[in-house]
């Protein structure tokens, strides 16, 4: 009987990529607020102070734009920092070293210069955070050209998902979702990559393709598991790396199924759902469709504090599940539920 | 001929100095009437009237230190020893520029030259040029690292994160406040409520010096002090270097608000001619001398300008390379 595969938490999973890069690489550092004594809020960045010291394992003031700004610039000669938002919504803050700097420095300079950057933190929703601490904001930077964006749904993923990042020579944002990180899952003792730009079919399925990355992954994979029971196969995909989007993969089996549906906790308009259905569409023929695309997202509203009011703004199980049987065409579909 | 030699900075001929400061005004002089010649685009920020700022500082550095600039940054780049050439050729749109016309005249950026590039966000690259410091001493290297910044951009947050970041963190990072009185429209006067921005360096725990920024050799001074400093490991200065814009802001915005006395008071401390003066008044050059270096830097930049019109615009193509570095990702049809 072969051994138990060994299981650790998204946290432990994102610590070791930290941990592993670092002693592979004397250039990368990690910097962000309570990282290195507090091991950060969410035990991220534990214990790396003890091994590489405070050179290289940086406690910051708050100050998210300077550690952000500094980042880019110790990356433009030779280091590759990894900076930590305490909480994603601050990138608020950051947006222009992010974007106006990060993301166009090296098209700016003629491609002179790189800046292997990576900005990692959490997304907080679901848990009463509130408005300002509960954002899911990856179409905007899906939206800056220059940036890769990316977002796990499993320790695997998270660990090798990270060490790419790191290894990366363009800026990546790298978000994280807070109520995954106590998540067990497989993770193997042997170091392996997750390459950028690959999706992963997390489950196989001939007659509705969902496309989630991040926690809607789970979601949409509680709903697939709900609906085999009644005998729909869902194929779930997980682009893991919204920018560039492995479209590919998404495409073919959109084609296979003519139908999609995608899961998103983004704000609806202009969202990232948006884009996927749009790319979609760029590569699907219209013959192959059986049905318009639905998206699934959360409400046009900021995240409101109490449980009954996030939790109708967010996506919920019951949406997943009801926007597959409206692709379908099953009675069971919601009529809240709309294209 | 007689050179300056701060103790542990790097030496250099007054004549050199003098000539780099006429290359740039004579530089933005051509720039402008590029700009009024339609071969620039977007605009020009002339540095005209802060000469001894940004050679001043440059004079200190080694080929190794790095510097960020600004909106206004074709000064620090000729002071860095970046090529009148392939700058003139950036700023046409042209594929020989520094950065194959992507860039312009607000971005011009030059590695092999230490130039880490300019910012057209008012102080935006304050922190970089934090970060780009740090990380330097992280790899064991001397350098040390220059932003350059404006009056206006004191006021900015960013300023101030990246001064106390550089403060917490001990980074060999030199703050030049250009202070040249206005921002755009606005006087410095209504902008702050301090008489020198240099006072704000106590507040995050280092040196704050003003100096006269129209006197290259009381700039290069303190920023021979500024860069031992930091050198030896005791963090940053806040360096202002006072100073007045005798042109308008931009080439593409000539309105010009100041008062023609205020003008006039200024141009009378042109750092140039002012340098000039003190050279010949104390024996160490002759009018002669001064016109032969006016004469080639004006004779330089003819050149670049006449090299620049000559050179081809960029390939089409090249409007979607250098958005990623090269990475495994990457195959046609997936940067999107």
């Amino acid at each position: 009987m072969s051994e138990e595969p060994r299981e650790l938490t998204m946290a432990e999973a994102l610590n070791e990529a930290l941990q592993e890069e670092m002693r592979r690489d004397p250039g990368v550092f990690v910097i962000g607020e309570d990282i290195g004594r507090h091991g950060g809020l969410f035990r991220v960045t534990a214990d790396l102070l003890d091994e590489f010291g405070p050179t290289r394992v940086i406690d910051s003031p708050i100050s998210e734009a300077g550690i952000t700004g500094a980042g880019v610039g110790a990356a433009l000669v030779g280091s590759r920092p990894v900076v930590e938002l305490q909480i994603f919504d601050f990138v608020t803050l950051v947006m222009d070293q992010l974007v106006n700097h990060a993301a166009k420095w090296r098209y700016m300079s003629g491609g002179q210069v790189s800046v292997p950057l990576v900005l990692r933190g959490p997304i907080s929703n679901g848990i009463g955070m509130a408005a300002q601490h509960s954002q899911t904001l990856e179409a905007w930077f899906v939206h800056a050209p220059g940036l890769i964006v990316m977002m796990p749904s499993t320790p695997y993923d998270a660990k090798g998902m990270l060490k790419s990042a790191i290894r990366e020579d363009n800026p990546v944002v790298f978000l994280e979702k807070r109520l995954l990180y106590a998540r067990k899952g497989p993770v193997p003792e042997e170091e392996y990559l997750v390459p950028i730009g690959v999706a992963d079919v997390k489950r196989v399925g001939s007659d509705v393709t969902v496309v989630a990355a991040g926690a809607p992954t789970q979601l949409a994979l509680q709903a697939a598991r709900q609906l085999a029971r009644e005998g729909v196969e869902v194929e779930v995909i997980d682009p893991r790396t919204l920018k560039p989007l492995d479209i590919d993969t998404i495409a073919e089996s959109v084609s296979k199924t003519g139908r999609l549906v995608v899961v998103n906790e983004g704000a609806r308009a202009g969202g990232f759902a948006s884009e996927v259905v749009a790319r979609t569409l760029d590569h699907v023929a219209l013959g192959d469709l059986k049905a318009s695309p639905v998206r699934v997202t959360a409400k046009d509203t900021p995240i409101p504090y109490s449980t009954t009011l996030e939790r109708e703004v967010l996506p919920s199980l019951e949406d997943v599940v009801g926007a597959v049987n409206q692709v379908l065409g099953r009675e069971s579909a919601p009529a809240e539920v709309t294209v | 001929m007689t050179a300056v030699g701060e103790q542990g900075v790097a030496a250099v001929t007054l004549e050199e100095l003098y000539g780099t400061m006429a290359r740039i005004r004579a530089f933005e002089t051509r720039a402008m009437e590029l700009f009024g010649e339609k071969h620039i685009r977007g605009s020009v920020h002339p540095y005209i009237g802060m000469e001894a700022i940004a050679v001043g500082v440059c004079s200190v550095l080694e080929e190794s230190d790095f510097i960020t600039s600004t909106h206004r940054g074709h000064g620090h780049c000729i002071a860095k020893g970046l090529e009148l050439r392939p700058m003139m050729a950036e700023i046409t749109g042209r594929a020989t520029g520094y950065c194959k016309g992507k860039g312009g005249s607000m971005h011009i950026t030059a590695m092999r030259h230490g130039m880490l590039g300019a910012d057209a966000i008012v102080g935006g690259s304050l922190a970089i040029a934090v970060g780009a410091a740090y990380s330097l001493r992280l790899q064991g290297k001397d350098s040390v690292t220059v932003a350059f910044f404006g009056d206006g951009a004191a006021n900015q947050g960013i300023f101030h994160e990246a001064a106390n970041l550089a403060s917490v963190l001990s980074a060999p990072v030199i703050f030049v406040c250009e202070n040249n009185q206005w921002a755009i429209s606005m006087p410095i006067a209504k902008a702050i409520n301090i008489e020198d921005v240099a006072i704000r360096g106590a507040g995050y725990g280092f040196p704050g010096e003003v100096v006269d920024g129209n006197d290259v050799l009381a700039v290069r001074e303190v920023a021979a002090r500024a860069v031992e400093r930091a050198r030896r490991g005791d963090g940053p200065t806040l360096i202002e270097a006072k100073s007045y814009r005798i042109t308008p802001h931009s080439a593409a915005t000539p309105t010009d608000n100041r008062s023609p006395d205020e003008l006039a008071y200024w141009r009378d401390r042109d750092p140039i001619a002012r340098f000039g003066r003190h050279l010949v008044e104390n024996g160490l050059t002759t009018e002669e001398r001064l016109a032969h270096l006016t004469d080639e830097a004006r004779d330089a930049v003819a050149d670049a300008a006449a090299y620049a019109l000559d050179c081809p615009y960029p390939d089409v193509g090249e409007a979607e390379t250098d958005v990623y570095a090269p990475s495994d990702w990457q195959r046609p049809g997936r940067l999107s």
